[in-house]
């Protein structure tokens, strides 16, 4: 299995600008080295609390935001580099599921006009191929044709996320990223939707990226799983091993604060201590370590690294060591 | 680690397609109806209708040229009080329904006349600034950076002059007339918009739909001009018009005090600053036009408001 999408050392800092003449005074380090494949036709979980990276890196890979350092590849050919223009017509095939389908369609644009628009902007096709390909897109989303004559306000949340899929699917992309695609929606919607999701990812081959801060959406869509603190990878593992024998004490923390549907089931709940430390100015050696149970002085010190360990790469001295 | 239920999925898969099968409607239509069923949105609609009739129909509606001295053509004096048959005036005086003014000509034909001078003044002005302020507010809101501080600093430079004395100083130094007053009346106004305009790019361009666009390899011209103003126009829209009553009063303004519109053209200001002296023994020289000006500025005000309510979002249903 080869790797469609690949991140090498994938960085973002945000300056902090300050006082009349806006004086850079530091950075917000969002993304702090991420490296990591997306195998081809599986599908990534990012998971995380908010604050911790995944937008940032959704935001990157399709060409939003620039890159401080590292580089991103696809399909094994520079993409998106640090410091140099991305090339426009290969991120044509990386495209976005938003997280907010109230926001990511314009209100004065009939919907089948912002679905056709990436056709538009390419120049594919003519009016009539367009106006026949947003029909067949809208099908295959499970809305009828007619709705392209429409306006995002007279669509419900659900159908206003399956409009924003079919516009990301119509210029035949190889990657989407979902950018929490659930989050704003009710639970019977996101069932409706994560259903379509995983639908088209068979049907039309895709690879996704999939970030969410719901455990459960995750391991219902995700064939491998990224667990981010502070914009540092602390694991990646298969997700059934994740959610089976999570290793990071934060996974392990972020697990059990998950609700279990049984009054009877007492799981020992890991609370973590403190808030999540502040970007600007991250704790030194591992950044997880002042709410870490774990933690001792070498954790301080020393930044841990991702390793392997039972198939599963973790960045954590306590693994490593063995202490739990 | 919970399951997510198969059998709500299975109901929920089903979709509505119910209020999907009628005719579209847009945000622009639905404000328009909106619009309509508010009081302040009926009366300024209609007063602005009305105006706009008087001015196509002047020729129509005026018994006399509007520039015409009537000495010699008929028997009338100078300031003479308006002459209404049906009111008990004489039958055998020729009728004036608003008098004669100081220079013999029918002070009725000429406030007909100035309402197609005032309409056109209030377009023309507010089309300009609004282009131009749109324009320079867009640029400034959406690239950010040095252009936005050196737009936005010239536009507070032309803030920080009282406004009618900024246009009273452009119309001194380009010279008095109808045309420099426009243009005064156009530069003082431009930073409003461009500083209403900067505010709105600023919020829309932050939203996922241009977010969209930028993904699908959309250039900035199509980002800006497509998706972020249409969705910025709003408070623009009711600045606009609101803004017709006040160039349509400044220009009036200007005129009065001799800068604007020239002897003999029909304008309301002028017709004003001409008669004021005689406020005293000819009222109705100065109560016409005045009641002219009220009522246009009235009408656009209305208008201005009722689009204000039919455009807040917090009323979207």
């Amino acid at each position: 299995m080869s790797a469609l999408v690949q991140f090498r050392h994938v960085k973002k800092a945000f300056p902090v600008r300050k006082g009349m003449f806006q004086r850079v005074v530091g950075h917000v380090t969002a993304v702090n080295g991420v490296t990591i494949d997306v195998a081809r036709g599986k599908t990534l979980g990012v998971v995380g609390e908010s604050g911790c990276g995944k937008s940032t890196l959704a935001k990157m890979l399709v060409g939003l935001l620039d890159l401080t350092e590292g580089e991103i590849l696809f399909d094994g050919k520079p993409l998106h580099k640090a410091g140099t223009p991305s090339d426009n017509q290969a991120s044509r095939n990386i495209q976005i599921v938003f997280q907010d389908p109230f926001s990511s369609l314009d209100p004065r644009l009939p919907v089948g006009h912002s679905i056709a628009e990436g056709m538009v902007i390419h120049k594919i096709g003519n009016a009539t191929t367009r106006r026949q390909a947003v029909s067949d897109m809208l099908e295959l989303v499970g809305l009828p044709p007619i709705a392209a004559n429409r306006y995002p306000h007279e669509f419900s949340g659900g159908q206003r996320q399956r409009i924003g899929i079919a516009r990301a699917l119509i210029m035949k992309p190889a990657f989407v990223v979902c950018d929490e695609p659930t989050s704003a929606l009710d639970v019977s919607v996101q069932a409706q939707i994560l259903n379509l999701l995983r639908r088209l990812q068979g049907e039309l081959d895709l690879t996704l990226m999939f970030i969410s801060h719901n455990l459960s959406v995750v391991q219902h869509v995700a064939d491998d799983v990224m667990v981010m603190y502070l914009g540092v990878p602390v694991e990646i593992a298969p997700s059934e091993t994740l959610f089976s024998n999570p290793l990071h004490p934060y996974t392990k923390a972020l697990l059990s604060a998950t609700p279990i549907a049984d009054p009877e089931s007492r799981v020992e709940r890991i609370r973590l201590e403190g808030e999540l430390p502040s970007p600007i100015n991250p704790p030194s050696g591992c950044t997880f370590h002042p709410r870490c149970p774990l933690a001792n002085e070498r954790c301080k010190r020393e930044v841990p690294q991702l390793h392997e360990h039972e198939g599963v790469l973790t960045a954590c001295h306590a693994v490593e060591e063995g202490r739990c | 680690m919970n399951k997510l239920g198969r059998t709500s999925v299975a109901m929920a898969d089903k979709i509505d397609e119910e209020g999907l099968l009628g005719k579209p409607v847009s945000l622009w239509k639905q404000t328009f109806q909106r619009l309509m069923r508010g009081r302040p949105g009926q009366f300024g609609a209609a007063i602005i209708l009305f105006l706009v009739f008087v001015a196509v129909a002047a020729p129509i509606l005026a018994p006399y040229d509007p520039q015409k001295v009537l000495i010699g053509v008929e028997d009338v004096r100078k300031r003479e009080a308006p002459c209404i048959h049906v009111l008990g005036c004489d039958v055998t005086h020729p009728q004036h329904f608003m008098g004669i003014d100081g220079n013999f000509r029918d002070a009725f034909s000429r406030v007909i006349y100035g309402t197609r001078i005032s309409l056109a003044i209030g377009l023309s002005t507010v089309s300009v600034a609004l282009f131009f302020g749109v324009l320079l507010g867009a640029l400034s809101g959406y690239f950010g950076g040095i252009v936005d501080t050196l737009i936005m600093r010239i536009m507070d430079v032309i803030l920080g002059f009282p406004s009618l004395l900024l246009a009273i100083a452009i119309v001194a130094v380009l010279g008095p007339g109808i045309q420099n007053a426009l243009l005064a009346i156009s530069i003082v106004t431009l930073p409003a918009y461009a500083r209403v305009t900067r505010a709105s790019v600023l919020s829309v361009k932050e939203l996922d739909f241009v977010a969209a666009t930028k993904v699908m390899g959309g250039s900035n011209m199509r980002m800006l001009f497509l998706r972020i103003l249409p969705n910025a126009m709003t408070p623009i829209v009711v600045l606009a018009t609101l803004g017709i009553a006040g160039a349509i009063l400044d220009a009036a303004g200007l005129s009065f005090l001799g800068l604007g519109a020239q002897p003999p053209m029909p304008e309301w200001g002028a017709m004003l600053g001409s008669e004021r002296n005689q406020i005293f023994s000819a009222p109705h020289l100065v109560f016409f036009p005045g009641v002219a000006i009220m009522i246009t500025v009235l009408g656009f005000n209305l208008l201005g408001d009722g689009l204000r309510d039919a455009l807040d979002p917090r009323l979207n249903n």
